[in-house]
């Protein structure tokens, strides 16, 4: 059996770019990886961009079918419980909030049975107007795993500005993101922070920033 | 915010009290953020039967003085066209947002700049025009929301954001401005109910007589003029000094101003102008930013478009070239760079 990783959260909290950093850096660390980009939601701004990257990374993804072309809601045509009993290390990048969920409803079954084997982490970002509150962030995970029909194990605080975040900005998330998680019972995975900004703090961890408009690239 | 997010939450807090309107794809999630806050906002949503029963919705709120919007993109905004042109006739003040995609027909859905002549010249029959606002930011369209209402309302005409799928989707920091609610006195014209008190007011688009008709239509075009000497707005960058200007607006300008440093570091003069109103279209602006310049360029998400109006703006006394992409597809800062150099901008 493989270990897998469902990253869940707003829309905007930051989930294809978490995804994306997960990714690389297990097989960075020669892991075998898949990643499978299961948002129904969303057109623009998704895993499936990062296509060729992942590609010349030794990354395996899954897309469903007409991501990243004119039809506005892609079709599933892959099987994740045929996926994730093959080996390697799994991350499935859930579309955004409970109704980006529904799609990894349909699978809880299969993925419930991994037991110890699934972590499904929640993604907050203190800086989404519909969430800067930790009780609407609550109540959006809770929506969440109700139409998922799968319990969260962790919290990934990954509260940003975009190009505007800066040390002040991760730094003052951490009380938001504590009250999140004291509220939920659980803990916190890690903090981002992006590798551009300068800051030797043990509670963040560094990470790539890589959706973002192109013109930045 | 999100883009599409911040238009909804800057028009709520503009003031707007109804917002009549129809999903579609890349502008849905400003309809479901609005269905979310709208009533918390004390205000109402409205999820119509269709594109055209919202803008009627639209023409019968705005009736009654109240703020109203709606939102489309571009397949919806040409089914939105007849209730537009009615509000126009009827000189009534209203929001619509356009997030474009890619086109004719049902075309994509994929950012397009392609509704630029709809939205400046031909939106629907009749004598008129639409006050058209382009950001370029999801903070520019958070102002720009903010001022279409006001304006909208000041000159009892509507008003439009011309965005589009790139903007409407991407994420970018906002900060909500102060909002100073002009007090705009609606008492002359407002259909809210005489209660016996005066006599009743009448909105209408539709003229018994032709000498009556051409007589509104001619006031109007009186009150376009001055919009035209007073509304226009645009941003110029590194255009003082340049030989080739690049002109462009909305989210293109975002890829032509990095094209721009690039070919500014490999010592080319090169400019941008950028148009923040594109009707009424920045002609002084655009004379004045390309004054030293020997040619132009226009890049758009279109075969081509706006570069009419810069010809038009400059009487074809310098030659303009243009390069764009289309049906979804978004330039990149490197096709446009090659673009500048093939136009042999002085080093």
């Amino acid at each position: 059996m493989r270990k897998v990783t469902i990253i869940t959260g707003h829309y905007g909290s930051g989930k294809s770019n978490i995804s994306t950093n997960l990714a690389m850096e297990a097989a960075a660390q020669g892991k075998k990886v898949t990643v499978v980009d299961l948002d129904i939601v969303n057109p623009y701004f998704r895993t499936a961009d990062f296509a060729k990257m992942f590609s010349e990374n030794g990354i395996e993804l899954i897309t469903p079918s007409y991501a990243n072309t004119n039809l506005d809601i892609p079709a599933l045509n892959f099987d994740i419980e045929r996926i994730a009993n093959s080996d390697g290390y799994l991350i499935v990048d859930v579309g955004g909030d409970d109704d980006g969920a529904i799609a990894l409803g349909r699978f809880s079954a299969a993925l419930n049975a991994f037991g110890d084997d699934l972590d499904m982490f929640y993604v907050i970002n203190r800086y989404r107007y519909l969430t800067k509150e930790p009780s609407e962030a609550v109540e959006l995970m809770y929506n969440i795993e109700k139409a998922a029909r799968i319990k969260h194990t962790g919290i990934i605080n990954n509260s940003n500005l975009g190009c505007d975040t800066d040390a002040e900005t991760v730094l003052s998330s951490l009380t938001y993101a504590e009250e999140i998680a004291n509220s939920v019972n659980l803990p916190i995975v890690f903090s981002t922070v992006p590798n551009r900004v300068e800051l030797s703090d043990d509670r963040f961890k560094g990470i790539e920033v890589y959706v973002k408009p192109f013109w930045e690239r | 915010m999100k883009g599409n997010e911040a238009l909804a939450e800057a028009a709520m807090r503009a003031g707007c009290k109804c917002f009549f309107g129809y999903p579609i794809t890349p502008q849905t999630e400003l309809a479901a953020y609005m269905a979310k806050r709208m009533q918390k906002n004390g205000g109402v949503f409205l999820q119509a039967e269709s594109e055209i029963a919202a803008i009627n919705m639209v023409l019968g709120a705005a009736s009654t003085g109240v703020r109203a919007m709606t939102s489309s993109s571009s397949p919806g905004i040409s089914l939105k066209s007849e209730g537009i042109s009615y509000i126009a006739g009827s000189d009534l003040p209203c929001v619509i947002i356009n997030v474009e995609r890619g086109g004719p027909g049902l075309g994509g859905i994929q950012p397009s700049q392609a509704d630029y002549w709809q939205a400046t010249k031909g939106l629907a029959h009749g004598d008129f025009h639409l006050l058209v606002y382009a950001p370029a930011s999801v903070q520019e369209m958070v102002d720009m929301v903010v001022k279409a209402f006001d304006k909208a309302d000041t000159y009892r005409m509507p008003a439009m954001i011309l965005a589009d799928g790139l903007l409407g989707q991407m994420m970018e920091p906002v900060v909500f401005p102060e909002i100073e609610q002009k007090a705009h006195d609606k008492s002359s014209w407002a259909a809210n109910g005489h209660k016996g008190q005066r006599e009743h007011h009448i909105i209408n688009s539709l003229y018994l007589t032709p000498e009556e008709l051409e007589r509104t239509v001619v006031e109007r075009f009186a009150k376009y003029d001055t919009i035209k000497q007073t509304e226009t707005d645009a941003e110029c960058y590194l255009t003082e000094d340049a030989d080739i200007v690049v002109c462009a607006f909305g989210a293109t300008a975002r890829v032509v101003k990095s094209a721009v440093n690039e070919a500014r570091d490999m010592g080319i003069k090169v400019g941008m102008f950028r148009p923040k109103t594109v009707w009424p279209f920045p002609v002084k602006e655009l004379q004045e930013a390309s004054k030293n310049a020997t040619k132009l360029l226009s890049v758009e998400m279109s075969m081509g478009q706006m570069i009419d109006d810069i010809k038009l703006a400059l009487n074809c006394s310098k030659p303009v070239e243009f390069f764009g992409r289309t049906g979804g597809v978004i330039p990149t800062p490197a096709e446009v760079l090659a673009k500048i150099k093939a136009m042999g901008g002085n080093e």
